[in-house]
């Protein structure tokens, strides 16, 4: 795993970052309400790093991950990515900019043109953006290929002929296809067997150390995100709870929601297990209509008259925290 | 780049050992749909039918006996080694005016579905992508459209600019394509929200690189099941029109403006040849027409296993 090293420059950097969903009602589509998918989320990640981002469903995660690439339009805030602002570039400039971040998504069934062989997924990026020369492009999604594990012959296949690992293979090869410097990873082994899932988890690593290449790892669960991140960041209805060094997070974690997430995760070995647990109640709140004060109250074991009514900023120099029950 | 430390690992070497005896392996999207429509029986039957209703309509003056506007001099004589199908009331060849009445009824098929299938692809791939106003904006039209009394449009139309076979192709495509733009943007509507359309969004493609090369090929499969429908139903509209006197205007013939002949009732009790004949070609016509839209949608689609 890439060394952290907050001396350099951030690759990119997202202050104060907004995506709201308008609600729309009745017969002329009156704007109701917002659904705050994210509110207010700033973080930065370093070239060469990988940044673990979790939460439960619909927290917002994968919502940062597709606003960061411009999938969504994010509401308000800015995306610097090599300190250009990603938010408000034309679109032009967006297209040429787009080369420099991909993604590769959950579901590698429906991630995959099903009318298309997979030498045509990989050549057709390689072509638009003229990355090599045209006589070049066969030799090149050769090697793409072999470089995600995947036997130079199928390339005249067709994505439903392949299995779930492969296809992710075949996702991961098309993202790397522009040779970006970014890559966000939507929670990319979640919908893989566990065998298949440490496969994958590994080359990412691999194709990490030999491409340079930076990672935005999104998951539900902490499981992969430890194994992979050097840095995680938990989130919790819109917004980043805590954020640290994967060792710090996972051995001494500041948020009672992180407590929680970690203790979800069942140990394989009982004589290990914790005697106490922290667990949480109850459903996550509507991102329509977030609790005042600290997002997390309504579920929290340890919440108090404070909690209800102010909102915790995320502070502590590099573990980072938003909760008033820490001691920074 | 170093790759050697990358093993393939067994799971895809044994996966693709087992697809390598499959036969299939270097041949194109076109060569894979041939070869699964090849094993649809029924719609090659009715490829071939349709083929060879197709070349006899190209090859008419070659092929009919006689000219179909010629008076012979026998008046609704039964079928005999002269006529085989017959004379109609006003002693023309049936069979020759059966034969070019092919070309009518295949002209006003195609030409109808090709501008209604062209108009409703574009406009549906439209309104199914960019959503919001734009798709409101379509959806509205195609309401409109759809709540026009067809026959009475056609009506009014024919009254004003004459009924030819152009005129007919015309109005029948224009008023037609409001299922396709339907079925279309529904289609749209659902791929664009998968993964493999915002893949090609991160990519950089262009808008119509993605909706023509990526959504298109994806929504082919409804197209073709939809137009092969549209072309029965104009050879059929076209029937009923020319029955009731608004198709295509006699002397041409076309099988609906034969078929009228059976409005008397001795010529349906007593003489069949001057009906039966255009009646079963409309039937088999659009049959088969039927059966290669259920052919290609399987073939189309590389998930089914034939």
């Amino acid at each position: 795993m890439a060394q952290v090293t907050l001396q350099k420059n951030p690759l990119i950097e997202v202050k104060d970052l907004k995506t709201y969903y308008p609600i729309k009602k009745g017969i002329f589509s009156k704007t109701v309400g917002h659904v705050k998918a994210v509110d207010g989320v700033s973080f930065s990640i370093y070239p060469g790093e990988t940044l673990g981002l979790v939460g439960e469903s619909g927290c917002g995660k994968s919502t940062i991950g597709r606003t960061l690439i411009r999938l969504e339009q994010a509401t308000e805030g800015q995306i610097l990515f090599d300190g250009q602002d990603l938010t408000s570039t034309t679109n032009k400039n967006l297209v040429s900019m787009r080369k420099n971040f991909q993604i590769i998504f959950q579901d590698p069934y429906s991630s995959l043109n099903p009318r298309k062989r997979v030498k045509d997924i990989l050549a057709e990026p390689l072509l638009v953006h003229h990355i090599v020369d045209p006589a070049q492009v066969n030799k090149r999604v050769d090697e793409l290929m072999v470089m995600v594990g995947l036997p130079r012959q199928s390339k005249n296949r067709y994505a439903h002929e392949f299995s779930g690992g492969q296809r992710q293979r075949i996702g991961i090869a098309r993202a790397l296809s522009l040779n970006p410097k970014l890559i966000i990873c939507d929670e990319p082994v979640s919908a893989l067997d566990v065998s298949i899932q440490a496969q994958i988890l590994n080359l990412l690593n691999d194709l990490q150390k030999q491409l340079d290449l930076t990672y935005l790892f999104i998951a539900h669960g902490l499981g992969a995100v430890k194994y992979i991140s050097d840095r995680i960041a938990v989130m919790y209805l819109g917004e980043i709870v805590e954020i640290g060094e994967t060792r710090d997070v996972i051995k001494n974690p500041k948020h009672p929601y992180t407590k929680a997430l970690l203790n979800a995760y069942p140990i394989p070995n009982p004589h290990l297990r914790a005697k106490e647990r922290v667990f949480i109640q109850g459903d996550v709140p509507s991102p329509a209509n977030p609790p005042q004060g600290c997002r997390f109250h309504t579920r929290c074991p340890i919440a108090t008259q404070t909690c209800r009514e102010g909102k915790p900023k995320l502070e502590g120099g590099v573990h980072k925290a938003a909760c008033f029950a820490v001691e920074l | 780049m170093n790759v050697s430390n990358l093993q393939p690992n067994s799971e895809i070497n044994a996966k693709i050992l087992i697809s390598e005896a499959n036969e299939h392996k270097d041949e194109s999207y076109v060569k894979m749909v041939l070869r699964r429509f090849l094993k649809h029986r029924l719609a090659v039957v009715s490829a071939v039918g349709l083929v060879l209703i197709s070349l006899v309509a190209l090859f008419a003056p070659f092929l009919a006996p006689y000219d179909p506007y010629a008076v012979t001099g026998a008046f609704g004589a039964g079928p005999s080694a002269q006529h085989f199908l017959g004379t109609d009331l006003v002693s023309r060849d049936a069979l020759s005016r059966l034969i070019y009445a092919a070309r009518v009824s295949l002209q006003v098929g195609v030409g109808a579905v090709a501008i209604s299938s062209v108009i409703g692809t574009i406009l549906g791939l439209i309104s199914g992508y960019a959503g919001g106003k734009v798709d409101t904006v379509i959806m509205r039209i195609v309401d409109v459209f759809m709540s026009f009394p067809h026959l009475m449009l056609i009506l009014v139309v024919v009254s004003i600019v004459g009924s030819s076979l152009t005129n007919l192709i015309l109005i029948l495509g224009l008023l037609n394509w409001t299922g396709m733009a339907r079925i279309v943007r529904g289609s749209v509507l659902s791929i664009k929200q998968l993964d493999y359309v915002k893949a090609s969004i991160a990519l950089g493609f262009s808008t119509p690189r993605i909706l023509f090369k990526h959504i298109l090929p994806n929504v082919l499969a409804p197209i073709l099941v939809h137009a092969t429908f549209g072309i029965a139903n104009a050879i059929m509209v076209e029937a009923a029109l020319s029955f009731l006197g608004l198709g295509v205007q006699p002397p041409t013939a076309s099988w609906g403006n034969m078929l009228t002949e059976a409005q008397s009732m001795t010529v349906l009790t007593s003489q069949p040849w001057l009906w039966v004949p255009a009646g079963v070609m409309i039937v088999l016509t659009v049959l088969a027409v039927n059966f290669i839209g259920d052919g290609l949608r399987d073939a189309l689609d590389p998930k089914s296993i034939k």
